[in-house]
């Protein structure tokens, strides 16, 4: 932190501020998580209340979700006769994508929000200026551990939309199209290799950095008033989702082309 | 003793706009300081920028030798350790509750055991005043108890300066007296340098050691109490008084007009609620009896009689007239032959002091027990 005595003006030098801010925010919370003490307490506290926001909503995105894609699948498949491949189809699917995603959005909507509100209004309550005068660094204490909470509950959740949302498609697939267990069981394994899942997680985890991250950059700068927490929190969701899809789309291009498929 | 906190040259500005510009100061160490000025004038970013919440654009702020606007983040959280602060909403942390808000800094600074946190804590909100409301969340309690939790938060670490933002806003007029009370009776226990920043004329006049006015994007004045008290400067004395009459306006300054009329108005008769002048020099607040004295009193008296020549003459007279006989004789000073510039009657005089020439009686109000007889029991019944 230096100085500042003159600040650029050229059209959209604003947003390439605030975006080397949100980095250098996203650095601070990298080094501060190896500078002890590590707050254990308050990351168990924002695990479990995470945890407990996103579980059900995830639960229940994920079920149709599992539908959509056997359903989908399903019409598609029976046309070009290759029906016993839907399971196949509808485990890449939901595993690569689908999970990854689902966890993301559940946890930058339902946890991210509470946590920007939360920072905000212990902005602007001066409550973050305080802890810094009393010696204490607001992002060691506040901001690392909400960030740990965001992925380690990113990555447990993907692994709970997996199970749901297979069991989902397995449920659409079997029951109501009438598939047939065993070759939905059995070509499980036909394209989804073990990378998928390793993938998946690995999604989720960064999935989860950016919500946290993101939630904590808006909710420490607020803008004036109550009202500016508000606008935070919306940002904050806005902001997270559009960066989700995108490094989402990087990281899958990257996958594919780093790890080679099955049956090519 | 506290610490010194060197200011030179500080300007903070936000975009285009200033908020002041080249403020330079010293707080000296271990005395008490007030920072005045109107509403709006950027006091509490001043106190900001004095602890790095703020970056100002230029200048230097040392304490201990260590200048806080260059320093790394490291240095500056080490810094901080020194500072009390009071923040204007007391800045509690809404998730804990009283005790646990005074406790913090203890568990996350030092490896007291719990029982010692627990007795530190308890010390200072019964200091404060706020004894048995430990257990109370910032949101049930009173804007007035926030302050004064906030100050025993910033007090468990026994800080070297303290930092007031504001401790009177939100106060009724007893527990200001109170809380002024408090922090002579601490300076006078622990030495710590303070400053508060306020618009309370009577914390003004009363409490510190040092004044200091912030008006129109700079600082007006800082120095001795005396210096500001008998100032002839027309900012300081219309805001010492709380007169419409003067430079500081509704908004900020006053422009050339508004300042026209408003004399017009004055001339025809048309006054503030009242027009006594209450600058002069007031006697300081004592710490409480049994207390230690304020080692800070006789330090700023050596201080000050160094660069007494340097004064304004109401000033110099001021503080030669506080000066005990002996001190004028160790001082080498002596007194005025004539009368102080301004009649001294602002303090309040025991009955019987004033029996002796005024009427006896002024006004009787019907069944007030409040006056006793005049001492001479003959004199002018009704």
């Amino acid at each position: 932190m230096t100085a500042r005595t003159a600040q650029a003006s050229f059209p959209g030098a604003g947003a390439l501020r605030e975006t080397g801010r949100l980095f250098a925010l996203a650095l601070d919370v990298v080094v501060n998580t190896f500078r002890r003490p590590f707050q254990v307490r308050e990351f168990i506290q924002q695990c479990w209340f995470i945890a407990s926001v996103t579980i059900l909503p995830t639960a229940l995105v994920a079920i149709p979700f599992g539908a959509v894609v056997a359903l989908q699948l399903g019409n598609l498949i029976v046309q070009l006769g290759a029906q016993s491949f839907t399971g196949a189809a509808a485990v890449l699917a939901i595993i690569q994508q689908a999970a990854p995603l689902v966890t993301a959005l559940m946890v930058a909507g339902a946890g991210g929000s509470a946590i920007c509100a939360d920072l905000g209004a212990r902005t602007i309550r001066e409550e973050i200026d305080a802890m810094q005068v009393l010696g204490v660094n607001p992002i060691q204490r506040l901001v690392v551990p909400r960030v740990l909470a965001t992925m380690v509950v990113a990555v447990l959740l993907n692994g709970l939309v997996s199970v749901v949302g297979v069991l989902g498609s397995y449920f659409f697939n079997v029951v109501l199209q009438g598939g047939t267990p065993g070759a939905y069981l059995a070509s499980f394994s036909a394209l989804a290799q073990l990378p998928d899942l390793w993938i998946s997680e690995i999604k989720a985890l960064i999935f989860g950095f950016i919500a946290g991250v993101v939630a904590a950059y808006r909710g420490l700068n607020p803008k004036g008033g109550p009202k500016g927490v508000g606008d935070a929190v919306n940002q904050s969701v806005v902001i997270t989702f559009l960066l989700l899809f995108f490094v989402n789309f990087v990281l899958t291009a990257v996958y594919l082309s780093v790890v080679p498929q099955k049956g090519s | 003793m506290g610490a010194e906190v060197v200011i030179e040259g500080l300007t903070k500005s936000f975009g285009r706009q200033t908020i002041w510009r080249d403020v330079t100061l010293t707080l000296p160490p271990g005395e008490v300081s007030v920072m005045l000025g109107p509403s709006g004038t950027g006091k509490s970013v001043f106190l900001k920028s004095m602890i790095g919440l703020l970056k100002p654009d230029r200048g230097r702020c040392e304490i201990n030798g260590v200048d806080i606007v260059t320093c790394s983040e490291r240095k500056l959280y080490e810094i901080r350790k020194l500072f009390g602060v009071l923040f204007q909403d007391g800045a509690l942390f809404g998730s804990m509750n009283l005790y646990d808000n005074v406790a913090f800094p203890l568990r996350e600074h030092t490896k007291k055991s719990e029982a010692e946190i627990r007795r530190i804590v308890l010390e200072k909100l019964d200091m404060t005043g706020l004894a048995g409301a430990e257990r109370k969340l910032p949101g049930e309690i009173s804007g007035g108890m926030r302050k004064r939790a906030g100050l025993a938060r910033a007090l468990v670490l026994d800080p070297e300066i303290i930092l007031c933002d504001e401790p009177d806003s939100g106060l009724d007029p007893v527990r200001t007296a109170y809380l002024s009370q408090l922090l002579i009776d601490l300076n006078a226990q622990i030495d710590a340098t303070i400053l508060i920043v306020t618009h309370n004329i009577n914390v003004a006049r009363t409490v510190p050691d040092n004044l200091g006015m912030l008006f129109r994007r700079e600082l007006v004045m800082f120095g001795p109490r005396e210096v500001l008290l008998t100032s002839e400067e027309p900012v300081v004395s219309q805001f010492l008084n709380g007169r419409r009459i003067g430079p500081i306006g509704m908004s900020e300054e006053k422009d050339q007009a508004t300042a026209d009329a408003e004399a017009a108005h004055a001339a025809a008769g048309h006054a503030d609620g009242f027009d006594e002048d209450l600058r002069g020099i007031v006697p300081q607040l004592e710490p409480t009896p049994g207390l230690p004295e304020r080692q800070a009193v006789r330090r700023r008296k050596d201080r000050v009689m160094r660069i007494i020549h340097a004064l304004p003459q109401q000033a110099r007279d001021g503080i030669i007239e506080s000066l005990t006989p002996e001190e004028r004789e160790r001082y080498g000073v002596a007194r005025r032959p004539s009368p102080s510039p301004r009649p001294r009657d602002n303090g309040w005089h025991p009955p019987e002091a004033v029996a002796g020439e005024a009427p006896a009686e002024i006004a009787r109000l019907p069944k007030s027990n409040w006056r006793t007889d005049p001492p001479d029991g003959s004199g002018g019944g009704a």
